[in-house]
């Protein structure tokens, strides 16, 4: 990387876009390598408990549901403060990510059941398409933060980034960015299962991160292949690249896909080895998921009672 | 390989025997194996050792069948089940050359057992569709209500089947587990795992959806143990454990109200029934 911090941070344009064009391309067949050598590595006993509530501590737990109602929401928010009603000590979940109009129904129901510190992400611009116009985008995402949404989980405008047109990406980006100021980190979608190359999904995240990500996350879920690891492994290495060269942090939230308790350290053991120690907290990496919190939690049960768990022991959603 | 010489020189292909999982056939996770003799002591082969990993990946398995195998009609359940018999007949030879070597028993009587055991499983295939309508009920209750009483399946039931007769004994546990409705982990005899490994193959092309049957070879002191703590195993076939083992699985099986039961007698639909819970339902009248 020959090309200087300030090409990154200036946020014009035309640096950024010349930047992207330095970028080198990703290895395929070395990502695809890396990231499955590094799913077989084995972790267990005292390690494995700490990765459990590691990963549990990062979860946003999601419901993105046409049929999603305020009892359904009211309950996961209960499941987010206490995943495990039998055992206390299980942490809380890292956030709840609802649909813009359940926002309230969710940021209310946790304040007034001990979740205070648990924050609301809201899904906006028109997700999980992106398909419209900016005004629209623009009211879905105030909508949001005016009910206490504190994340805001964007997406982009995929169909203009295959076409070339960067600077919509970009000053879209940019746009819902100064909407967030200081009430809401932005999350950026990019969809990496429309993006189709590693190459695409490297340089989408520069372009989120330089116009003013506070994560960059996989996908919408609806879309598959959604959080696969070598992907993960693109996105880890391109924040830790812009840390090198900007001195900033930003977070990765892979979300789609990661079901089980081995999925879930399989992603921990790609941020330690990719990103470092520093992203191995919920502050810069989460994973979106709904199902993985209730095998998490068997697998905790695993470990604290000697016998193998069931489904009809952990609460359904 | 038309002429005697190429025939002469060709290499027998030798079997792998393996697991039976979610309709696959995979070795043990851990890659171990253990040897089988023949009743002369002579090394017959080397099945899979299977680690409480695959325990557990099968009763995932059988879990996730459960529902389908349960929620298929009584009538596609028991057509399903003869179709098994069906297959076994077909490797009816089989069976019995591996009874011959590893029970030693002679032609003859290894060939009445292999009889026995398919008709035995045809008739459990039978009571699929009359378990219900012989052991339901309907109950009179004061209301205006119809109270209709149905067995019903457990779920997942382990099955420790007895080690001799290898085939027999085994077809009298797992049949009637499979026509009360519930999805199957089979631990084999340690000592006379082949005819376990064969019935697995027979199944496998029949019309059993993948996870309903699971057929695991190698230790059950090793596996029981965790057989009996698993909270997602609903009930276990003790038959095949000794009094010690069996004494070890009815306290772990305690903690987690597991339905354990050790059969002596043959044949009975009592065997279905002791894995079927009892639902009843109210319905009222005039609706």
């Amino acid at each position: 990387m020959v090309t200087t911090a300030g090409a990154l941070t200036d946020g014009s344009l035309s640096s950024i876009k010349g930047f992207l064009k330095t970028l080198s391309p990703v290895d395929q067949v070395g990502a695809d390598a890396r990231a499955a050598m590094l799913a077989t590595r084995s972790i267990k006993t005292a390690s494995k408990k700490w990765a459990i509530d590691m990963a549990i501590s990062m979860i946003d737990l999601t419901t993105l549901e046409g049929a999603d109602t305020d009892g359904k929401v009211k309950a996961i928010c209960n499941k987010a403060i206490r995943p495990d009603p039998t055992d206390p000590s299980v942490p809380h979940v890292g956030a709840i990510c609802v649909y813009n109009d359940m926002v309230s129904v969710a940021r209310k129901h946790l304040d007034e059941s001990g979740g205070h510190d648990i924050p609301v992400a809201a899904v906006s611009t028109a997700f999980p398409s992106g398909r419209a116009s900016l005004e629209v985008k623009e009211r879905d995402t105030k909508d949001a933060i005016a009910n206490g949404a504190t994340e805001i989980d964007m997406v982009i405008d995929r169909g203009a980034f295959l076409s070339g047109d960067l600077e919509k990406v970009f000053s879209e980006i940019v746009y819902i960015k100064s909407l967030c100021g200081d009430k809401a980190h932005l999350k950026v979608i990019l969809e990496t299962g429309e993006l189709v190359t590693y190459d695409n999904v490297r340089k989408a995240s520069f372009l989120a991160m330089a116009a003013g990500a506070d994560f960059i996350k996989t996908s919408t879920g609806k879309v598959a292949p959604a959080a696969t690891a070598p992907v993960v492994l693109v996105m880890l290495e391109a924040v830790r690249d812009f840390h090198q060269m900007t001195g900033v942090r930003i977070g990765v939230k892979p979300a789609g896909g990661i079901r089980t308790t081995k999925d879930a350290i399989k992603q921990l053991v790609l941020v330690k080895e990719t990103a470092g120690d520093e992203w191995l907290n919920p502050e810069l990496f989460r994973i979106g998921a709904s199902a993985l919190l209730n095998d998490l939690l068997m697998q905790r049960q695993k470990l604290t009672s000697g016998h193998y768990g069931g489904a009809n022991y952990v609460t359904l959603d | 390989m038309s002429n005697s010489k190429s025939r002469a020189m060709r290499l027998d292909v030798k079997k792998t025997y393996k697991l039976f999982i979610g309709g696959a056939f995979p070795r043990s996770e851990s890659g171990r194996t253990y040897e089988v003799t023949d009743s002369k002591g002579e090394f017959i082969a080397n099945p899979s050792l299977a680690s409480r990993k695959d325990l557990r990946d099968a009763v995932v398995a059988a879990r996730n069948a459960h529902s389908g195998w349960a929620g298929a009609t009584a009538f596609n359940r028991g057509q399903i089940l003869y179709r098994i018999a069906e297959m076994m007949e077909g490797r009816s030879a089989q069976f019995v050359d591996e009874i011959i070597a590893l029970e030693g028993l002679t032609p003859s009587a290894a060939k009445k057992q292999v009889e026995e055991a398919i008709d035995l499983w045809v008739w459990y295939s039978g009571w699929c569709d009359k378990i219900g309508s012989i052991y339901g009920s309907t109950n009179a209750v004061s209301g205006s209500f119809y109270n209709f009483t149905i067995p019903d399946s457990l779920g997942v039931v382990a099955v420790f089947a007895p080690a001799k007769p290898s085939l027999l004994g085994l077809v009298h546990s797992l049949a009637p587990v499979l026509a009360g409705g519930n999805t199957a982990v089979v631990i084999a005899s340690e000592k006379y795992p082949l005819s376990a490994i064969t019935l697995s193959e027979a199944i496998g092309t029949s019309d059993v959806s993948g996870g309903v049957v699971n057929i695991l070879t190698g230790s059950a002191a090793e596996l029981a143990p965790w057989a009996a703590s698993h909270m997602d195993i609903d009930g276990i076939d003790a038959t095949g454990l000794n009094s010690t083992l069996e004494k070890e699985v009815r306290i772990a099986g305690a903690d987690n109200l597991k339905r354990i039961s050790s059969f002596k007698d043959g044949a009975s639909p009592q065997r279905v029934l002791a894995f079927m819970e009892n639902k009843t339902v109210w319905h009222p009248i005039g609706v």
